[in-house]
């Protein structure tokens, strides 16, 4: 062995042997490297992505505040007492009485009321009433109005007030309109700006967390008091109706075809066809939708129920062949086993092999679940990319969704404005989608723990 | 075992549910849809009425373009057909003969306002004074130089008029589902086209045909037109003047004519490139879909559409006082449009 004048030939064959085994580990080192090459490319991609987003859209989180001492003015607010139930009097009779006055309550020029509040925060300053009101938004008037429906013994008495500051006004202050640029360029008029950073100054206008954001709904004329609970609800419902029909369905369907259902060419047919729904793209689901949904069965336009349904179709495939390869993981000796014992075969499935696939039909459906929740193609060919004030009471009434609220702010005119909201209804679809996602890994976990 | 049958309890409940109101539903909250131009107009008003009528829902409005949204409001009378088109310009006849085929006879005309079409800029870029024929020679995919048709061959703005700066030609207008872009061709192109002097024997699709090289037809809304002009800074687009006013930090708007849109200019008509908004009312469903006619009259009210109203501020240009008074007249007499009076 230590004979190093052996054989010429031998050398050789070592050499070659080194050089083979140098280039197998250079080749592993190569390999690795793309890996770490490629998962680093990926990472910095999500970073930028959620770093922009987060850059963007965290400051729409936090508005501008105006703390006004609003003085009920007898004097501007002259509406006779609310009508009270008269002895005698029919329920409905009362309510048209009531709505009359509520009407007339709407009438009062609310605008006077908070422009003498804002001369009361700012006395010295010289301005026009249109411009000093450009720096409230629009629905502090409707905020007055529902505060002196709820109470009319505010009349005469000085409340202060907490009203949100115009989407404008909200610019100005946060720079989102470069303050350098010339008048002619800016939204507000210089007096208007110099009251802004007047009382921005005082501590009468503060930054607040905009938690209207979650309670409002959508808004047009008044910018700023643009919230998500319309498209929030209007999800809700989507996914509620897509967890009530697609997992019964879904796995049902799955339970039938992988242990009941004989192999032949007929369920070899099936099997082909939910593989190629699954690749289907979603806005054919949505044609599809408008198209039997709306013209055939007649459902409303715009409706949470529809886009549910719609979602549900394009979910079952997935909640299909996922419940399908959990199912073919239960090896087959529990099945013998039951069998062997006695049990019938709907026994040996729903007692002894559904129970193990429980962490698998459960990932599948929230995955399922959180990818319908953020469709939004098929959506708009329903309806549902319409403005909608309110909150659906019921899936049958006409709403928003989540992601389609993104797409509509979006494309608003306000840019400025709504370019930060936008990115700000992206972060709270995103928290959604990541809880849901780790609910499913608890639950997972969990039951799978169990076992 | 009891999990799996509470599931499908649930899934029936659901189901009957949607059959039995499917059977039953009568709709109470307006249904709009169309233009994209109007509807900023029309969901500030329906926010306003849901606040002022405590007894209505808040009326709901989508867009998809004046054309989308006729060919919606023409598909037929029922629950789960829109009641109000909104258009940014007037119904055709073929539009109208579709309506009556499908059983909407009482089409109701509403006319709202003017709106201002204005061309702008970046902000950082030179000031444009334009003349519709600068803008049809710029866009026509054929013009005449030396008396002869040929293919477009301007390359820079200072080409084609030594007043214009030295900027590349580029351009984004509307696509043809917007009511938008036929103003565009009626107010701009036709005229360029008359001052441009095509040969006589020059066919007369030479005036509406567009260059593909350097436009680029926006199907979108404004703000995507405006993303344009943000990746490429030369861009020349096309805008609402409403749109325009929000975003005057990053837009720079071009006179036409010599004259610089404006509220002022557009109402007083010096501004030529303006039209008229509309939307209209399908009648057959006043009565059925409560609301509509109390909409309607508030969206006409001083306080909406008037001088000095929630719209103007908006940016829409206010009609005289009695041209709206009229327009409310022919609405509450259920005057129809009819095929016949657009041909």
């Amino acid at each position: 062995m230590s004979d190093t004048s052996s054989s010429l030939p031998q050398q050789r064959q070592h050499s070659t042997i080194r050089a083979g085994i140098a280039k197998r580990h250079a080749r592993e080192r190569r390999f690795r490297a793309y890996g770490i090459a490629a998962i680093c490319a990926a990472l910095t991609a999500v970073a930028i992505l959620f770093g922009m987003i987060l850059y963007k859209g965290v400051p729409a989180f936090w508005q501008a505040n105006v703390e006004l001492e609003i003085f009920f003015d007898p004097e501007i607010i002259k509406v006779p007492e609310r009508p009270q139930p008269q002895p005698g009097q029919s329920p409905a009779e009362l309510e048209k009485q009531q709505l009359a006055w509520e009407r007339q309550v709407t009438m009062v020029n609310w605008n006077r009321v908070i422009k003498a509040a804002i001369r009361k925060a700012a006395p010295d300053v010289e301005i026009d009433t249109k411009q000093a009101l450009s720096i409230i938004e629009t629905n502090g008037r409707y905020e007055l109005r529902d505060m002196f429906v709820n109470d009319p013994g505010l009349l005469g008495q000085t409340v202060t007030v907490n009203l949100l500051a115009s989407a404008n006004a909200d610019n100005w202050l946060k720079g989102n309109i470069d303050r350098n640029l010339p008048d002619a360029q800016q939204q507000l008029s210089a007096p208007a700006r110099a009251l802004a950073d007047r009382l921005l100054e005082e501590g009468t206008i503060r930054f607040a967390f905009a938690w209207h954001l979650f309670t409002n709904v959508d808004s047009r004329s008044a910018p700023a008091s643009a919230g998500l609970a319309g498209a929030f609800m209007g999800s809700l419902y989507m996914m509620l109706v897509v967890i009530v029909l697609a997992v019964p369905l879904g796995v049902g369907s799955a339970i039938y075809l992988e242990e009941f259902a004989p192999k032949n060419r007929f369920t070899d047919f099936i099997e082909v066809n939910i593989n190629n729904l699954a690749a289907v793209p979603s806005i054919v689901f949505g044609l599809l939708g408008a198209a039997v949904f709306i013209n055939f069965f007649h459902l409303p336009l715009s409706a949470p129920i529809v886009g549910g349904l719609v979602l549900t179709l394009m979910t079952l495939p997935t909640i299909i062949i996922a419940t399908r390869s959990a199912l073919r993981a239960v090896p087959p000796s529990l099945r013998q086993a039951a069998l062997g014992l006695g049990a019938s075969k709907t026994q040996t499935v729903f007692h002894h092999v559904l129970p193990v696939t429980y962490p698998g039909v459960l990932t599948a459906t929230i995955i399922g679940v959180a990818q319908a929740l953020g469709e939004t193609a098929p959506l708009l060919l329903i309806g549902m990319n319409a403005f909608v004030a309110a909150v659906p009471g019921t899936p049958f009434e006409q709403s928003t969704a989540l992601p389609v609220q993104i797409f509509l702010w979006q494309g608003n005119e306000n840019r400025n404005f709504f370019e930060a909201r936008t990115s700000a209804a992206i972060i709270v679809l995103l928290a959604l989608m990541l809880a849901l996602n780790a609910i499913a890994i608890y639950l997972r976990t969990r039951l799978e723990r169990r076992k | 075992m009891t999990k799996f049958s509470l599931a499908a309890a649930a899934a029936s409940l659901t189901i009957a549910a949607m059959t039995s109101s499917a059977g039953a539903q009568t709709r109470d909250t307006i249904q709009i849809a169309g233009s994209s131009t109007v509807l900023p107009f029309a969901s500030i008003v329906a926010e306003e009425f849901g606040n002022a009528f405590p007894e209505f829902k808040t009326p709901v409005v989508g867009s998809g373009g004046s054309s989308g949204g006729l060919r919606q409001f023409c598909q037929g009378v029922g629950d789960n057909t829109i009641d109000i088109a909104n258009a940014s310009r007037r119904i055709r006849a073929s539009e109208v003969e579709a309506c009556n085929k499908a059983g909407v006879n009482e089409i109701l005309e509403v006319q709202i306002g003017y709106d201002g079409i204005v061309f702008a800029s970046s902000a950082s870029k030179a000031d444009f004074a334009l003349e519709p024929v600068h803008i049809f020679k710029a866009i026509a995919a054929q013009v005449a130089v030396d008396g002869k048709l040929v293919d477009n061959p301007y390359k820079s703005w200072k080409e084609i008029d030594a007043s214009l700066p030295d900027q590349p030609i580029a351009l984004a207008i509307p696509a043809s589902n917007h009511g938008t872009r036929e103003v565009f061709e009626e107010k701009v192109l036709a005229e360029g086209c008359k001052a441009a002097e095509l040969p006589t024997d020059a066919p007369k699709e030479a005036c509406l045909n567009v260059r593909q090289d350097v436009v680029v037809e926006i199907a979108g809304d404004y703000t995507e037109t405006l993303a344009r002009l943000q990746s490429n800074p030369d861009t020349v687009g096309v805008f609402g003047l409403s749109f325009y006013e929000q975003n005057r930090d990053t837009l720079k708007v071009a006179s036409v004519s010599g004259v610089t849109p404006s509220l002022e200019t557009i109402a007083s008509g010096e501004y030529p490139v303006s039209r008229p908004l509309f939307f209209y009312v399908k009648g057959e469903h006043i009565g059925t879909v409560p609301g509509i006619e109390e909409y309607v009259e508030f969206f006409l009210s001083e306080g909406m559409a008037g001088a000095g109203g929630t719209l103007e501020a908006a940016g829409l240009i206010p009609a005289p006082a009695e041209e709206t008074g009229e327009i409310l007249q022919n609405f509450q007499n259920r005057k129809a449009v009819t095929a016949a009076e657009l041909n």
